[in-house]
């Protein structure tokens, strides 16, 4: 193995079935080094899965897997340069925290003193300096969790694996644990996959986000390219809220398209799927809501309003259907049962396959 | 998985080339093989034994061993090398498996002419050192490489241990029952028939029933279920009403209750019939008093059905209690006060509500106490007095019987064997699942709805006096014991304890005079040995069926369960009939009585471990494995550590039940390895009750000394833990 392809992860047409079940159709996927990806998707899509086939938990019914270059597809979990953390934790509890941290350098046999010591490190890099002699029990949950980090660190794995880390903790103990995770994760230069349902939490740890559905990718990339450019009405919906609004392009071309919405025809300077139906994709932001009439803008009633302090969300019924807006304007909030008139920049959307 | 096999083939070598192939006559610890190993035809190591004594059919090891080192060292693919040695230990197996069963003691049974012509006209003895290092050795080199050449995610240590207890189960379970199978279907004049089997199995000396018109005597399938449905109905009234007033009232003497669960257990199957003997046999006390008092004969009544009944009501109600308490637990509150909401009363709730749903826990019950009572073989044969048989004590009297009747046996231990195995099946599909997923479920707060009037009464009524009579019949043994002839003599005296574990100072030293103490060392030897490997295969295999994925998981787990419901006669008689020749020729040693102690009591082991692991958290293992731990270290630093308790009850119960079985031992004893059990059971057969009894009062408060030191170890080790959290900063 050469320096480049340390802690490189690769799948070549890796096929998992559960008897009947397939969990995964035929994942083709390539994971720079040092970077964070994160596997996203709803419940049941198969992110577990492909976690537990880079560790080795799982094998795989056809495929091959490549871990830094080298061809692991047969290689049993124990030999695997990988290390996971587990949605639960998976500390030992009756082994004491540094036990804990020092288990898998004492299982290749390091000397204990050596094992120790080297726990000791990691503790202190992920501030638990102090808390060795402790039982997993005695330890908050959000200690636990960065006990885990600590104990799969330690053996300066090529590739770390997280499933799910925040899934136990309370929602303001996530964001600081993320981006502890995060950091820790630029400081080692470590390769990291991360599963998540969370798209929040994805958007804010990545370098790049896969998004998984049904077993399959449904799209990759950066987190802004997730987000400005959805490639299906699945991807705009699941990457930040978005109204999808059915319309019918009439002409396709290299970044313009023209397309019928609600009765008006719009010049749009993006590029579109195809002629014929597809979905344009409105961020609740991105609307821009008046009680005087815009000029190319459409009717609508609020039919609900919400004051959340920092914002005001409203649902509109208009002529593009029931549309979520967001809006920073809360000094003068708009009265439920008012008329509206509803406008948004065509630079701004985006257009979907139906 | 290179360094493995290399050391398994050094194994195999070493067996092949330097031990003695056959069992040798000296016994194999003193070495006397050591000179005549390369050309005594007894004592020689298989590789010379084949090729320079002409017995060519014991030389497939060596082009096996050989293909192996080949491949280890000039395959380059690992995938490659793992499969050839895969295909080349699976044909040095199914080689040595095939010449050991094809040339008997006196030459070739089947394939007379190829292995007449490799020198196996003479026939040979049954394994040995030799070639079980060698079967050992390719087994594990078969399983490794599998481990190395499949998709499978388990390791070699994962699928050696599939590959071991698969291959322990079918040589100690499967073999010897089909052996029973066979020899049930040999005709008199040889050759197997099904006619033959038909007949015998059928016949009205086995399923009559005179008995339903007083007539005659039932034949003794018939008795067995007769037997057995009273018992199991009537352990099952019993329990509930234990349970009911256990789980339902506040009761003051709980723990009391409490002990009747354990006492069984420690008690020696036949130690309730010779109490029952003492209190209502020809000179028991309670006959004399009701002869004195109202002047009737004294009746044998005792020896028959209605002994042995009273005996296995006394013996297995406590299983059913221990059942019952679960599942009247079981019931969710919830449900109880829903019903009492709707303005059900007391009496309406117990029996719309509590009762249905307890309904799948009593078949259970039922089930359990009507097996038990078909396997029972120590209070029959204690109570039963020659003219009511049931098939249990039948198989015995038909094998040690003055005419053997190998094939008779056979048939007999068929009907015990399908009417277990039934009733089994029964258990398992009906209510086996239910009733345990009702015990597993989530706690419930909430109050159990009192019992109403009636049904407390009834429970009261059936239940307290049930417990006077058992606390009677237990005091029985500690009187009977130190009387010195009960009826006839009732003085007080210890000769019994002296004549049995008398030590005496002589000269020498200490000398432990006693008739007994040459089967109670033994027993003691044996147990403590037997626990052990009982506790490993057990969980062993539980640690399989939790933890890990492989193919014919299910019919794993069915047959490990399987062996549950064969009747300890049965399998008795089916090592005698299976191990009594070479290949596999092991009666008169100790090693059959351990190993039938470790496949009879495996099944519990395999529960509790099941029951245990599945309470940890499967990430457990995981964790440890992508941390670089195998799967042996895994189950050695986190899994056994969080096992105690299981590990505890299992070496307990199988120390126990090692001690106190006596069906399936009974055929297995011989003059050199005696066990307590069958000592006594001698003792009673001669009718010296008070050594019997006295022997089993010192086995009871062995067992409770045994169980209280374990779990004092255990004890220990958690305290230990507690220290340290205490300790924390
Ligand atoms: N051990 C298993 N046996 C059978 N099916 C499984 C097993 N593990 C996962 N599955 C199935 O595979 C699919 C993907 O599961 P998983 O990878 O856990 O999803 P995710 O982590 O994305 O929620 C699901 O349909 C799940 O039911
Ligand atoms: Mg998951």
């Amino acid at each position: 193995m050469n320096e480049s392809t340390r802690g490189s992860v690769v799948f070549r047409e890796v096929v998992k079935k559960y008897g009947q079940v397939t969990a995964l159709k035929c994942l083709n996927l390539s994971i720079e080094p040092g970077r964070l990806v994160t596997l996203l998707g709803p419940s049941g899509c198969g992110k577990t899965t492909t976690l537990r086939l880079i560790a080795g938990l799982e094998a795989a019914t056809s495929g091959a897997i490549l871990i830094g270059g080298e061809d692991v597809t047969h290689l049993s979990a124990t030999y695997r340069k990988v290390s996971m953390v587990f949605q639960s934790y998976a500390l030992f509890p009756h082994m004491s925290v540094l036990e804990n941290v020092a288990y898998g350098l004492t299982v290749k046999n390091m000397p204990r003193r050596e094992a120790h010591e080297k726990a000791e490190a990691g503790l202190e890099l992920v501030g638990l300096k102090g808390f060795g002699a402790r039982l997993p029990s005695e330890l908050s949950g959000g200690q636990q969790q960065r006990v885990a980090v600590a104990r799969a660190i330690v053996l300066e794995p090529e590739v770390l694996l997280l499933d799910e880390p925040l899934s136990n903790l309370d929602a303001k103990l996530r964001r600081h644990v993320r981006e502890e995770i995060r950091q820790i994760q630029q400081d080692l230069g470590l390769t990291a996959v991360y599963v998540t349902h969370d798209q929040e939490e994805a958007m804010a740890v990545s370098d790049r986000i896969i998004v998984m559905k049904n077993a399959e990718i449904a799209q990759e990339g950066s987190p802004r390219d997730l987000y400005e450019r959805p490639g299906s009405a699945f991807i705009a919906d699941f990457i930040g809220d978005a109204n999808l609004v059915d319309c019918e392009v009439l002409a396709a071309g290299e970044g313009e398209s023209e397309i019928a919405l609600a009765g008006a025809r719009l010049t749009l300077p993006t590029g579109a799927p195809g002629t014929g139906a597809a979905k344009l994709v409105l961020r609740p932001h991105q609307i821009r809501l008046s009680r005087e009439k815009i000029a190319g803008g459409f009717e609508g009633v609020v039919s609900y309003g919400a004051y959340l302090g920092n914002q005001t969300q409203y649902t509109i019924d208009s002529a593009l259907g029931e549309l979520f807006v967001v809006t920073g304007e809360t000094g003068q909030p708009i009265a439920t049962g008012s008329n509206v008139w509803i406008g948004f920049e065509p630079g701004e959307a985006r257009l979907v396959s139906a | 998985m290179q360094r493995t096999t290399w050391l398994w083939l050094l194994v195999g070598l070493v067996g092949y080339c330097l031990v003695p192939w056959y069992m040798t006559e000296g016994g194999f610890w003193r070495f006397g093989w050591l000179s005549g190993i390369a050309a005594d035809a007894d004592t020689g190591a298989g590789i010379w034994l084949a090729f320079l004594h002409g017995r060519l059919y014991l030389g497939a090891p060596l082009p096996v061993l050989a293909g192996v080192a080949a491949a280890l060292l000039l395959l380059a693919d690992p995938l490659r090398r793992a499969r050839a040695i895969v295909a080349l230990s699976a044909a040095g197996l199914g080689l040595v498996m095939l010449q050991g069963f094809a040339v008997g003691m006196n030459g070739p049974r089947f394939l007379t002419g190829l292995f007449g012509a490799l020198g196996g006209a003479e026939g040979q003895a049954g394994f040995g050192a030799g070639a079980t290092l060698t079967l050992f050795s390719l087994l594990f080199m078969l399983t490794t490489s599998l481990s190395a050449a499949g998709r499978s995610t388990g390791d070699a240590f994962v699928t050696g241990l599939i590959g071991l207890i698969v291959a322990l189960v079918a040589l100690f379970v499967f073999f010897p029952v089909s052996t029973v199978l066979v020899n049930a279907f040999r005709a008199p004049q040889g050759g197997l028939s099904l006619g033959h089997f038909l007949s015998e199995f059928f016949s009205a000396d086995l399923w009559g029933l005179s008995c339903l018109t007083f007539t005659d005597q039932c034949g003794p399938a018939i008795n067995s279920v007769l037997l057995a449905t009273m018992t199991g109905a009537t352990t099952t009234l019993l329990g509930l009403a234990f349970a009911l007033i256990f789980t339902r009232t506040n009761f003051r003497a709980k723990k009391l209750l409490r002990l009747l669960t354990v006492i069984p257990i420690i008690t020696p199957p036949f130690v309730i019939g010779l109490a029952l003997i003492l209190l209502f046999g020809r000179t028991g006390t309670v006959t004399a008093i009701v002869s004195y008092l109202f002047d009737v004969p004294k009746t044998r009544w005792i020896y028959g059905f209605g002994g042995v009944y009273l005996a296995q009501v006394l013996s297995f109600t406590p299983i059913a209690f221990l059942v019952l308490i679960g599942v009247v637990e079981g019931i969710s509150p919830s449900m109880e006060e829903a019903s009492q909401t709707l303005d059900a009363d007391a009496w309406q709730t117990f029996r719309r509500v509590s009762f249905p749903l307890m309904r799948p826990g009593l078949a259970n019950a039922f089930l359990l106490g009507f097996i038990e009572s078909l396997a029972d073989f120590g209070n029959p044969l204690v109570l039963g007095g020659g003219n009511y048989n049931v098939l249990s004590t039948e198989i015995y009297f038909s094998i040690v019987g003055t005419i053997a009747d190998p094939s008779r046996t056979a048939v007999l231990s068929i009907a015990l064997l399908s009417l277990t195995l039934g009733a089994f099946l029964l258990q398992r599909r009906w209510v086996g699942k239910k009733s345990y997923a009702t015990v597993t479920g989530k706690a419930d707060s909430g109050r159990h709805a009192a019992l109403s009037r009636g049904v407390k009464i009834a429970a009261y009524a059936t239940a307290l006096p049930w417990a006077a009579f058992t606390a009677v019949v237990y005091s029985m043994i500690a009187f009977g014991s130190v009387v010195k002839l009960w009826g006839y003599d009732n003085t007080f005296t210890l000769a019994h304890y002296i004549r049995a574990f008398g030590i005496k100072h002589t000269a020498h030293g200490w000398r432990f005079k006693g008739v007994a103490w040459d089967s109670y060392f033994t027993t003691l030897q044996i147990a403590t040995i037997a626990a052990p490997l009982t506790a490993l295969v057990g969980l062993g295999t539980a640690y399989l069926l939790v933890r890990q994925r492989f193919w014919g998981k299910e019919a794993f787990e069915f047959s490990t369960m399987l062996s549950f419901a064969i009747p300890g006669t049965v399998i008795g008689v089916s090592y005698i009939l299976a191990f009594n020749f070479p290949p596999i020729e092991l009666t008169g040693t100790s090693i059959i009585l351990i190993i039938v102690f470790v496949f009879r009591n495996m099944p519990v082991g395999v529960r509790g471990g099941i029951a245990a692991m599945s309470q940890l958290d499967k990430s457990l293992d995981e964790a440890s494995i992508t941390l670089g731990a195998n799967s042996f270290t895994t189950v050695r630093r986190v899994i056994r550590p969080l096992m105690g308790p299981a590990i505890l009850a299992a070496l307990t119960y199988s120390f126990v039940r090692a001690i106190t079985s006596v069906s399936a031992v009974i055929f297995l004893v011989s003059a050199k390895h005696n066990m307590a059990t069958s000592f006594i059971v001698g003792r009673v057969e001669n009718g010296e009750f008070g050594i019997a009894i006295a022997y089993s009062a010192v086995l009871i408060f062995t067992m409770l000394a045994a169980i209280v030191l374990l779990q004092l170890l255990v004890g220990k080790r958690t305290l230990r833990r507690t220290d340290r959290v205490a300790g924390a900063p």
